[in-house]
């Protein structure tokens, strides 16, 4: 498309592997067990919900 | 995938749903897990007690990132009064566990990350690692689209400048310290 192509195409090359390399260190993150914390949090504050809906099984 | 289905249930109990993905991304600005949960913790109480501030049928997790963000930037404005910088210790803690799998410099790229402002690590993984549009990040971050876009390539540029890379070369095929310490100086040919 562009004549400046060679450039453009490393740039496109680096922003891709660099994306890659993010996805991976994020997936790592999103991996980790979510802490019992949270699930208590949930449910205490579904406590207060006046609808009584469930908000965990 | 089941956004009109959602629709009506209360989006409360769609909290649990974003909680990986919530700590992920304050994992990627604190830089500590520990402040990391707490700042999840802040933006889940925050999102329950403001829920009729959400509309429903748009993005419940562009929303969340929404708090966290602010709450992270809020919080980083106190603390700075207090503490000048701390982050580079945190920075250092999280690096951990380089990939042996020979394919890329994996403690390296999580080294140059944990280096780069909170603005840069924050655009990169929403369009990087989440796969925001540029509109649903620049809703997420209260910026420009084009401020998006400018800070995206902004912060790949100074990724690859942190890690001794100019533009073209492999970041992928480097299998070590040493490699990227050769990347340094290697030309690669233009495609």
């Amino acid at each position: 498309m562009s004549k400046n192509t060679a450039s453009d195409g490393e740039r496109a090359n680096l922003r891709r592997q660099i994306d890659e390399n993010l996805r991976r260190v994020y997936e790592r993150e999103l991996e980790r067990e979510v802490p019992d914390r949270f699930r208590d949090l949930l449910n205490e504050l579904s406590g207060k919900m006046p609808a009584g809906k469930e908000s965990a099984k | 995938m089941t956004a009109a289905s959602e629709r009506h249930e209360d989006p409360r109990t769609a909290l649990a749903d974003h909680l990986p993905s919530l700590r992920a991304f304050a994992v990627s600005l604190t830089r500590d897990s520990t402040a990391a949960d707490d700042l999840v913790q802040d933006t889940i109480v925050k999102a329950w007690t403001n829920i009729e501030k959400f509309q429903p049928g748009t993005n419940l997790k562009a929303w969340l990132f929404t708090i966290l963000r602010n709450t992270f930037y809020s919080d980083r404005r106190k603390r700075r009064r207090e503490v000048q910088d701390s982050e580079g210790v945190h920075a250092a803690s999280l690096v951990e566990k380089p990939a042996h799998d020979g394919r890329l410099a994996f403690g390296e790229f999580s080294k140059a990350f944990a280096q780069l402002s909170p603005e840069h690590r924050e655009v990169l993984v929403l369009v990087g690692a989440e796969g925001f549009s540029y509109e649903e990040a620049a809703e997420t971050m209260g910026v420009a689209k084009g401020t998006v876009k400018s800070r995206a390539n902004r912060a790949r540029a100074r990724l690859s400048e942190l890690m001794g890379l100019e533009e073209g070369e492999d970041v992928l095929s480097a299998a070590g310290g040493e490699t990227l310490a050769v990347l340094g100086r290697a030309a690669i040919p233009a495609a």
